[in-house]
């Protein structure tokens, strides 16, 4: 009804804020973030995860100096600590493996994207992290075929979760190869039970070797889907580093399985030793009745994330 | 002990060179992995001529991050070796003599290191910021277009390594793994 009178008795929406038909109304508006904020924000989070190795891991490495009865993998865990001094004060990469940019969003119900698309705004700053950071970039497109580098370390894996609040949560973990490689996802039967996991992580970790670059942090994936449990493995791999899951259940398999895996004898990089891993990281949720998925993502002594909170 | 040796490296010293020895290894190495590899073999299948001369040569498994501007080449850790042992034993056979990676190789390279007569040495992955360190010069010599994988002529000095199969049979992995098994726990 163009140019006719809203009549009188029309409620007006209480997101809207503005001049209703009795007044102010007094719900706030959504919180507005500029994309472009969002593109700064990732492409610093880029370049800070791969120059300063977290302080939880770099505790965890010295700890396990004094625990590593191999002189050889004691040498390997002083050079990886003053590997990460040297990449933190000359802002040089931990590794020649930047990763792949992996990018966790937590976005609060209440907050609204504006000025752009907000994958879009993830992939410029990674594009914009990588380049300016002088961080390797390793994607390769048609994967099973040409292997084309993209150049600028495009398209980055990302996960959204819409959470309450109005505020916007990224974290940026750039994923080396090496380690990713040597993941495993095995849908097990109901029946094969907590003894059915703990071989499946050992043999994943045995079989492995040096390959993943040890010392490792283990994450584990129980329950949900397939694709699930392998979220919660790599969602495990975000916790700060030997801290056990608060479920005294779940921590006490954690405990296990870490306790099996440094009996292996493969050691830092695998030159032999008792430490093969840091910690083992488990994340669980309820599954099918038919069924018990169960993902390692492997995670090297590399430990790469960083995050913010706009 | 801790040798100096010189790469290329001769016969006579890998036939000195047991598992475990810690080595500084200073001269020319060539930077190869995944793509260049494969490129390689293509070019070994097509009968064609080598962007350089794998005679006696040194591979190092590194695809380095970007140089910033006062650097001449960013973090240059190794990579997982085990992804080129499809192609290792035919580089062997072609004249290559050393290997540079981390992480343990296929029982056809192992065989081929004997045959030979080569060595494989691991460094440490994952302290890319610390090696690059020993890195001198910097050159590419072919398959710039593979960006982070093309091959590199390096010149290093003192670059930090450990023999992990020599010539013997020995495997570094295996021993390591074995002396620090426990079926306790």
């Amino acid at each position: 009804m163009e140019g006719a009178k809203a009549p009188s008795y029309v409620i007006p929406p209480l997101s809207f804020k503005g001049r209703g038909l009795w007044g102010e109304v007094d719900k706030p508006p959504m919180r507005e973030i500029e994309a472009s904020a969002i593109t700064q924000v990732v492409a610093q989070l880029c370049q800070q995860a791969n120059f300063e190795l977290g302080e939880d891991v770099i505790a965890a490495l010295k700890q396990a100096q004094q625990t590593e009865e191999s002189p050889e993998g004691r040498e390997v865990l002083s050079q990886l600590l003053e590997n990460a001094r040297i990449a933190k004060q000359e802002r040089l990469p931990l590794c020649q493996d930047c990763g792949t940019a992996v990018v966790f969003l937590e976005i609060g119900q209440e907050t609204h994207i504006i000025g752009g698309n907000l994958y879009a705004a993830v992939e410029e700053g990674v594009r914009q992290g990588y380049t300016q950071g002088y961080l390797r970039k390793s994607i390769v497109s048609q994967p099973f075929s040409a292997r084309i580098n993209t150049r600028d370390n495009t398209p980055p894996v990302i996960h959204t979760e819409i959470v309450p609040g109005d505020q916007v949560k990224i974290i940026v973990m750039p994923k080396g190869g090496g380690a990713e490689n040597m993941s495993k996802l095995a849908m097990l039967k109901p029946g094969d039970g907590r003894q059915g996991i703990i071989d499946l992580v050992v043999r994943t970790v045995d079989e492995a070797g040096g390959n993943p670059c040890p010392p490792l942090i283990v994450g584990l994936g129980i329950g949900a889907t397939a694709e699930g449990a392998m979220l919660l493995a790599k969602k495990a791999l975000l916790r700060e580093v030997a801290k056990p899951n608060p479920d005294p259940e779940i921590a006490e398999l954690e405990k296990e399985i870490l306790s099996r895996i440094n009996a292996l004898g493969i050691g830092p990089l695998g030159f032999g030793g008792r430490i093969t891993a840091l910690a083992v990281q488990a994340e669980v949720m309820p599954t099918h009745l038919a069924s018990l998925p169960v993902a390692v993502n492997l995670q090297c002594h590399s430990a790469r994330h960083k995050e913010a909170i706009l | 002990m801790i040798n100096n040796i010189t790469s290329p490296i001769d016969a006579e010293t890998i036939e000195r060179l047991t598992v475990g020895t810690k080595v500084l290894i200073s001269g020319v190495i060539y930077a190869a992995r995944d793509a260049a590899h494969r490129k390689l073999i293509q070019t070994l299948d097509e009968g064609d001529r080598l962007p350089f001369d794998l005679a006696g040569q040194t591979l190092y498994y590194m695809g380095p991050s970007p140089a910033r501007p006062d650097h001449i080449i960013g973090s240059a850790g190794p990579t997982t070796s085990g992804r080129m042992d499809i192609y290792t034993p035919r580089l062997i056979a072609a004249g290559i003599r050393a290997m540079i990676g981390k992480g343990s190789r296929s029982a056809e390279v192992k065989e081929a290191i004997k045959k030979y007569k080569a060595v494989y040495f691991v460094a440490i992955g994952g302290a890319g910021a610390l090696l690059a360190k020993s890195i001198k010069q910097v050159e590419v010599v072919a398959y710039e277009d593979l960006g982070a994988e093309a091959i590199l002529r390096l010149n290093v000095d003192n670059f930090p390594a450990i023999v992990a199969n020599d010539i013997y049979g020995n495997d570094l992995f295996a021993q390591g793994k074995a002396r620090y098994r426990r079926n306790k726990y």
